[in-house]
């Protein structure tokens, strides 16, 4: 049987190997990797089961204490959509993040900056039918990483998406606007320069809330289908 | 304009590594048991561990799993079969963060044999994804069995050098409570180098 593939993804992805990170030294492959072909393996993949998949949702990110986490409260917002900038609807997004003095609450995090009680960094939801999904949280902190000396990791916040397909699996970061350490962060810096733009979120003063939290804007693309064959006649 | 021709108005969102740091956020509880009591089809575990180049166990990898059910059938609306599906309660998802020795563990069903391009039919498989620290992109492979007669015409095997097969092929475990287990490492090294897809 013969399916409709998505776009692979060629000129945006980061190799695996990428010798600044070092990490990717012993954890990539030597041998290339084979081409398949897209099959029903590939193209179908867990969507939209909401609940039975995940724990609870959470979209405010600074209610999960019993009082309000320290740092800078913010909306991050956005679509998830595909390439052809059709919306992603009902698909899980996933995001965890570090706190405000740049800490996660991990028991192998050793960075020496205080932990928050009242912020564990994780949040989760599924979008609507237009690809929105908002979250309220709190700006991350840089932090320091052994991967090199006086490593730094620009502010970041994880995400993770599934998408309509297997093949359209996506695990990202955004960056905030301005940064100095983005272009000297190995991780960001394995992506092409003009690819690395996307991961940066922008500042938007319509979905900042007066008195109360700045906005950031952060749309996603993940791979798409081509279009049916119904949809090609005429 | 057809829809060839038109081009894609966004650019694709580049992968970022999963870093050291997803626990608290991406596995749940139950997220590597894929089977409830009462599920159709033969009950096995799936397990393997991750190693780095140097041989080293990889500690803080995450592994997801994607397959059909026992019948053939794909919990999705893109699955023509979509509508047929019995085992409504069989997902065919599961994810699990790898242990301190490295090792991964999933409980599921064998899924049975799905259709390939063209008139092929795919050997029973389980789609492996694979993240992890220093990982800047999912690493594709998948799990096939050690006892299917469709191994030999499967479309995706024909594909990989001989040598290499084995790579994916998980090898038969003593039982546990009567369960078959299933083994498949991932390898980053030398001659064992797992095999994995550019999909
Ligand atoms: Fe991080």
């Amino acid at each position: 049987m013969d399916v409709l593939p998505y776009t692979r993804q060629i000129l945006s992805e980061p190799p695996s190997l990428y010798p600044a990170y070092t990490s990717t030294v012993s954890r990539s492959p030597r041998q290339p990797l084979v081409t398949i072909p897209q099959t029903l393996t590939e193209v179908t993949g867990p969507m939209a089961f909401g609940d039975r998949l995940f724990r609870p949702p959470v979209h405010d990110m600074t209610r999960q204490g019993k009082g309000e986490p320290l740092g800078e409260r913010i909306i991050v917002s956005g679509r998830i959509l595909d390439d052809r900038g059709r919306p992603v609807p009902s698909t899980v997004v996933e995001i965890w993040q570090c706190n405000a003095a740049g800490r996660y609450i991990h028991k192998k995090d050793q960075h020496d900056a205080p932990l928050d009680p009242n912020f564990t960094g994780q949040g989760r939801i599924t979008t609507d039918e237009e690809g929105r999904y908002r979250f309220i949280t709190i700006k991350p902190g840089a932090y320091p990483w052994r991967n090199h000396h006086n490593a730094w990791r620009p502010a970041h916040i994880h995400f993770s998406l599934l998408g309509r397909g297997f093949a359209t699996r996506l695990i990202t970061q955004m960056y905030f606007p301005g940064d100095p350490l983005i272009d000297i962060d190995p991780i960001a810096c394995a992506v092409p320069p003009e690819a690395r733009q996307r991961m940066v979120s922008r500042f938007d003063i319509d979905t900042t809330e007066s008195g109360w939290a700045l906005g950031y804007v952060y749309d996603i693309v993940l791979r798409g289908r081509n279009e049916t064959p119904m949809e090609n006649v005429k | 304009m057809s829809h060839i021709q038109k081009a894609l108005t966004h650019g694709l969102t580049p992968w970022q590594t999963v870093g050291p740091f997803f626990h608290y956020a991406l596995p749940w509880e139950g997220g590597n048991t894929l089977v409830g009591s009462d599920v159709s089809g033969e009950k096995i575990v799936l397990i393997g561990q991750v190693v780095d180049s140097d041989g080293a166990p990889i500690p803080d990898a995450m592994v997801e799993i994607w397959q059909a059910d026992a019948g053939g059938y794909y919990h999705h609306p893109d699955d023509p079969r979509h509508a047929e599906i019995k085992d409504r309660d069989f997902i065919g998802f599961g994810r699990c963060p790898t242990d301190e020795e490295g090792f991964y563990r999933f409980e599921t069903v064998r899924p049975g044999p799905v259709s390939g391009p063209g008139n092929s039919v795919q050997a029973p498989h389980i789609a492996i994804g694979l993240f992890g620290r220093g990982l800047l992109r999912r690493l594709v492979t998948r799990a096939y069995f050690p006892d299917s007669p469709l191994n030999e015409a499967d479309p995706v095997l024909g594909l990989i050098t001989p040598e290499r097969v084995a790579t994916v092929i998980a090898s038969a475990e003593p039982p546990v409570d009567g369960i078959p287990v299933f083994r498949l490492d991932l390898r980053f090294q030398g001659d064992c180098e797992t095999v994995f897809f550019d999909v």
